[in-house]
């Protein structure tokens, strides 16, 4: 039995499939463009990266170390705030989506100045936090930095969680019960592992979004990549060259972080949903 | 030590006369709220404008929009407020200085919600060509057996239809922007933010400005919440309820 073909497939004009690279407006734009790049790099001042190199390169670690781990341990805090607006009791769901809702609602900068300005001038207060042995951490800026980016992580991505543990399908969840599962099994071995990946494809956006939102930590001193811009910015007095070099280069962390998601994504086992 | 307390909830800090930093938060969020809304309105415009390039367009004008939306969602919107506020500013002088008109001084609520829109532009684009390939194709083609031209079955019938699978992106797009003002306090524009850092600097109570900020923003955000709600409701009038 044939399934009739839907309407739109034959009215509707569909775009080629597997449209080529080379097809001529393509050629065309690719001269252009490749014209735009020769201009940039012919008509621009240039000469001052192999001077910035190191710090350039020490930057991009710094901000993909911000990344790597605020977005490793945001997930951490993710899970246990998605599970208990499903299925915890009250208070803690209300708690949970309180906070989801506050880091949500304002914007990471406002946040992350909170942090740095408000609550550091508030640990300088207290001779008692002064002598202890994490004041000399807590003087510098990197753990304010990394508490609000890996909040915001966390609470974006525990509403998603939230999402995903809601929708596992009861039928499996009663499959592991009745298989004779205590609560902590059929919450290791089936709840968690289905809600994963059902936020998997989230994941890729999720994580794009949180590289985008690194530079932010500039702005209270810590010497990421943007902040090595800025510096060139300062220094050569150049508006555009540094900050076209900038968006060049988080485009390919973006393009390379998206071809590692897929492939993540391919070595992970799906059938249907 | 206990004075110091003491003054960091100083609320009288709050007040909206001149000893007081109130009114100039609410100037800041004031301007914030322009930003967001004309940003979000140029954003919406440029959106309609690629979706139908994306969707309708000829084969060179279907590339462009597509690097356009794809730099534009590559790139961290700090450095793109950057750029286009620079780079903005300065086409344009230098388009005045072509007909032999000296440099203006460009009204910063201008260049920013140019950057807002622009930024908000790649993600509606995105948002509203979805939708517009949720609309029934029969539907758009019953208009065009009743000799509509194209402009007038985008007016009056894929626009509308469209509306029910754009409105979840479009007002998670509304959040988006409010937020994303706070970011040209980075070039200087001052908005919620930049006034707070401002008040907090000035003062020293760091804490209670920030919150007190945190608390208009969020109020900003639950208020669109409520309004996005009744929006959503009355877009899905005469639509099957989801099982």
């Amino acid at each position: 039995m044939s399934e009739p073909l839907p309407l739109s497939a034959i009215t509707a004009p569909h775009l080629p499939k597997g449209r080529s690279l080379f097809e001529p407006h393509r050629l065309f734009l690719m001269a252009v463009f490749a014209v735009i790049v020769f201009c940039a790099i012919w008509f621009l001042r240039w000469d001052w990266i192999p001077r910035y190199q190191d710090r350039l390169i020490a930057g991009i670690g710094q901000s993909l170390l911000m990344l790597a781990t605020t977005t490793a341990i945001g997930f951490l805090f993710a899970v246990p705030l998605g599970l208990v607006q499903v299925t915890g009791p009250w208070p803690l769901a209300w708690l949970a989506k309180g906070f989801c809702t506050i880091i949500r609602g304002t914007p990471l900068l406002l946040q992350l100045w909170l942090l740095y300005y408000g609550l550091g001038s508030v640990f300088a207060q207290f001779p008692e936090i002064r002598s202890s042995f994490l004041w000399p951490y807590l003087r510098q800026a990197w753990p304010y930095g990394f508490t609000a980016l890996m909040i915001s992580f966390a609470a974006y991505e525990g509403e998603v969680m939230r999402g995903a543990f809601a929708g596992v399908p009861k039928g499996e969840l009663e499959a592991g019960r009745a298989f004779g599962m205590g609560r902590f099994t059929l919450f290791r071995r089936i709840w968690l592992p289905r809600a994963i990946n059902r936020a998997l494809p989230t994941l890729t956006g999720e994580t794009v979004l949180q590289l985008k939102s690194t530079p932010l930590v500039a702005t209270i001193t810590v010497i990421d990549v943007y902040a090595v811009i800025s510096k060139v910015r300062q220094d050569t007095y150049l508006t555009y060259e540094p900050l076209l070099l900038l968006a060049l280069i988080y485009l390919c962390l973006t393009g390379i972080l998206i071809a590692a998601f897929r492939l993540l994504e391919n070595r992970v086992p799906t059938r249907g949903a | 030590m206990a004075a110091s307390s003491a003054t960091m909830f100083d609320l009288s800090l709050l007040a909206l006369d001149a000893p007081g930093w109130g009114g100039v938060l609410l100037k800041g969020f004031v301007a914030s709220l322009e930003l967001a809304v004309g940003g979000y309105c140029l954003g919406l415009l440029l959106g309609i404008g690629g979706a139908c390039g994306k969707l309708y367009g000829g084969p060179i004008l279907r590339d462009l929009m597509e690097v356009y939306t794809t730099l534009i969602r590559a790139v961290p919107e700090l450095v793109l407020i950057l750029l286009l506020y620079y780079a903005g500013t300065d086409a344009v002088n230098q388009l005045l200085a072509l007909f032999g008109v000296g440099p203006v001084d460009i009204n910063g609520l201008v260049a920013g919600i140019f950057v807002i829109g622009v930024v908000q532009g790649a993600y509606s684009t995105e948002v509203l060509r979805g939708a517009i390939k949720a609309v029934p194709p029969g539907q758009i083609e019953a208009a065009r057996a009743y000799g509509m031209s194209p402009m007038l079955v985008m007016r009056r019938v894929t626009l509308p239809a469209m509306l029910p699978y754009a409105i979840p992106g479009l007002s998670n797009l509304w959040l988006i922007a409010t937020k994303d003002t706070a970011l040209l306090a980075v070039v200087g524009f001052s908005e919620l933010t930049l006034v707070t850092r401002q008040a907090a600097g000035s003062t020293k109570a760091y804490m209670m400005f920030y919150m007190a900020a945190g608390v208009l923003y969020l109020a900003l955000t639950l208020v669109s919440n409520v309004a996005i709600g009744i929006i959503e409701r009355r877009s899905r009038r005469g639509m099957a309820r989801p099982v």
